[in-house]
């Protein structure tokens, strides 16, 4: 399958900190991406990577065919970005922030029309058209950022942390939203620090730390690989937490505290020595924290 | 690999970019404008009122003119100046520090050079009309219509096209808003006054009308009392030259500081 994006060996260092260390990342045409890892795991740099507005010290970078930074112009203006800060114009309406997009995305005159109707009936922003964007709700912002990128009609869209700070009601919407993209054949790139986000959209995962991709692959594969097919809750006071901690480790277990409780990992393996507790299925939580020694959100 | 330099180089200017920028501008400037002409007209207007029948009825006439029709024609470069540094330094800054709007702009198929170019063009637009304002006022009070006023707006766009790459490229050096002012103090301040807008240069001592020659706003006032009362030749050719150098290095300093803000 070809690659809506690759980056090989890609390093950027500002100074004597390197934000990303030696990345390999690829996304197949069509597939959605999530890009997985704490704050500061280099996650939004590698997106401002991809659209030259950093630019790499060592490796390549490929977008929709184009070389980056060389042909980014080329790139960009076939995909779309959906920021992580919301940088929309307040003053203006949901539809003039289209508009202004449509001369910037160079979208010919005949078409202006009809590409702000798509973007909004995409967003469901259609009664909205009129509105101010400084009056409109989080989730609704966070819809015409959406749309704004798509007004284009992209191949490709990177989707930096898209739904952070939102309630869960309106981060299921927009999860709609992005599945719809991905069903129209879009491939996606989505930074998320969510576990549940991840899990549900991403066709493959890669988890970041320190700048550098830890593990990538199928969520389920990638949870069966590292952490195994089973987990054990141990719940109780601290001493027999700490307790537990030690018994599963002493066995060869790894294990991870999640407050209240701790979680042994791989335990289909237990004959008998893994401490007692709750049995559920490992997850990609699990696994996340595993690698990245961060807690999940 | 391609460095920022590359990104940088002179001749990369595409018509659509600067055109979704400019597309941008006027969409925005709708929903502002009346505040924004308000400010940039009403004081220099002030001033033209304040100096030109305050010290008007103490100085009848100034190097040959009338002392309004002095005034009248000098403060054109106030109001050029006013309406294009302080719009490009501030809302640069807000644009790319509060905003991000200029984040949102270079995700699309524009570059740093592009944007800082047709952010710069539409200021100098702007300028240029509201440069207008106080000959306008002044011809009320007196000063006689030309021919030559008609080039009035260019030479105020040329000017502010100058001083807006100049705007930005303060906004661009510097890391807080706060020091805007001793930007304002230091340099906006002491040019506006020292351009020949109220008072002759010839008047000053000889270093500080060799100094006033560094000042473009001084040529931009010379280039529009000319446009009034009649054009010099060689002398305003000499002008329009040193307009167009400041703005050619501004422009430069600009999209250079400005890449280096905005590309990591």
């Amino acid at each position: 399958m070809a690659s809506a994006l690759s980056l090989r060996g890609v390093v950027k260092r500002y100074g004597p900190i390197t934000a990303v260390d030696h990345l390999d990342l690829e996304v197949p045409d069509g597939t959605c991406v999530g890009l997985l890892g704490p704050n500061g795991a280099g996650k939004s740099t590698t997106m401002r990577l991809l659209t030259a507005q950093a630019i790499a010290d060592e490796g390549e970078i490929r977008v929709l065919g184009h070389t980056l930074p060389a042909d980014s112009k080329a790139a960009r203006a076939e995909m779309g970005v959906v920021p992580q800060l919301d940088n929309l114009d307040t003053t203006l309406t949901v539809e003039q922030n289209l508009r202004v997009f449509t001369h910037l995305y160079r979208i010919p005159r005949a078409e202006r029309h009809d590409a702000i109707e798509r973007a909004l009936e995409m967003a469901r922003l259609g009664d909205r058209r009129d509105t101010r964007a400084d009056k409109l709700s989080g989730g609704m912002r966070r819809r015409l950022l959406i749309a704004r990128s798509l007004v284009h009609g992209p191949r490709l869209v990177l989707l930096d942390e898209p739904t952070v700070g939102l309630d869960p009601q309106v981060r299921q919407e927009l999860w709609a939203l992005i599945d719809a993209l991905r069903a129209e054949g879009v491939s996606i790139l989505m930074s998320t620090h969510y576990i549940e986000e991840a899990q549900r959209l991403a066709d493959t995962v890669v988890i970041m730390a320190e700048g550098r991709a830890v593990a990538s692959g199928r969520p389920a594969q990638l949870v069966r690989e590292h952490v195994g097919l089973e987990a054990i809750e141990v719940y109780g006071p601290p001493a027999r937490l700490a307790e537990a901690e030690a018994e599963a480790r002493a066995a060869g277990y790894s294990t991870r505290r999640t407050g209240t409780s701790v979680s042994v990992l791989g335990t289909e393996r237990s004959n008998g020595e893994a401490p007692d507790g709750e049995r559920r299925p490992a997850n990609l939580e699990d696994l996340f924290v595993l690698l990245t020694g961060e807690e999940a959100e | 690999m391609t460095g920022v330099s590359a990104r940088t180089t002179l001749g990369r200017l595409e018509r659509p970019a600067l055109r979704g920028v400019l597309v941008r501008e006027v969409i925005n400037f709708s929903s502002f404008w009346k505040s924004s002409a308000f400010s940039s007209t009403v004081e220099p207007t002030i001033y033209l009122l304040a100096f030109g029948f305050g010290f008007g009825s103490l100085v009848s006439t100034v190097a040959g003119y009338d002392y309004v029709e002095f005034v009248g024609t000098g403060t054109v470069a106030t109001a050029v100046l006013f309406s294009s540094v302080f719009s490009a330094m501030f809302g640069s800054f807000v644009k790319y520090q509060f905003q991000r709007t200029y984040d949102a702009i270079l995700a699309a198929p524009v570059d740093t050079e592009e944007l800082v170019t047709a952010e710069a063009l539409w200021i100098a637009a702007r300028a240029g009309v509201f440069g207008c304002a106080p000959m306008l006022v002044a011809m009320v009070f007196g000063l006689d219509p030309s021919w030559g006023m008609l080039l009035v707006p260019l030479i105020g766009a040329l000017t502010g096209f100058g001083w807006a790459c100049f705007g930005i490229f303060i906004a661009a050096r510097l890391n807080s808003i706060d020091h805007f002012s001793y930007v304002t103090s230091t340099v906006v301040t002491p040019m506006f006054l020292t351009a020949g807008t109220f008072f002759p240069l010839s008047g000053l001592p000889e270093w500080a009308q060799v100094l006033g020659q560094l000042n473009p706003l001084h040529h931009c006032v010379e280039l529009v009392r000319h446009a009034a009362f009649g054009f010099e030749g060689w002398v305003d050719l000499y002008h329009v030259g040193v307009l167009l150098a400041f703005a050619f290095v501004m422009w430069r300093l600009a999209i250079r500081y400005m890449t280096r803000k905005l590309i990591d």
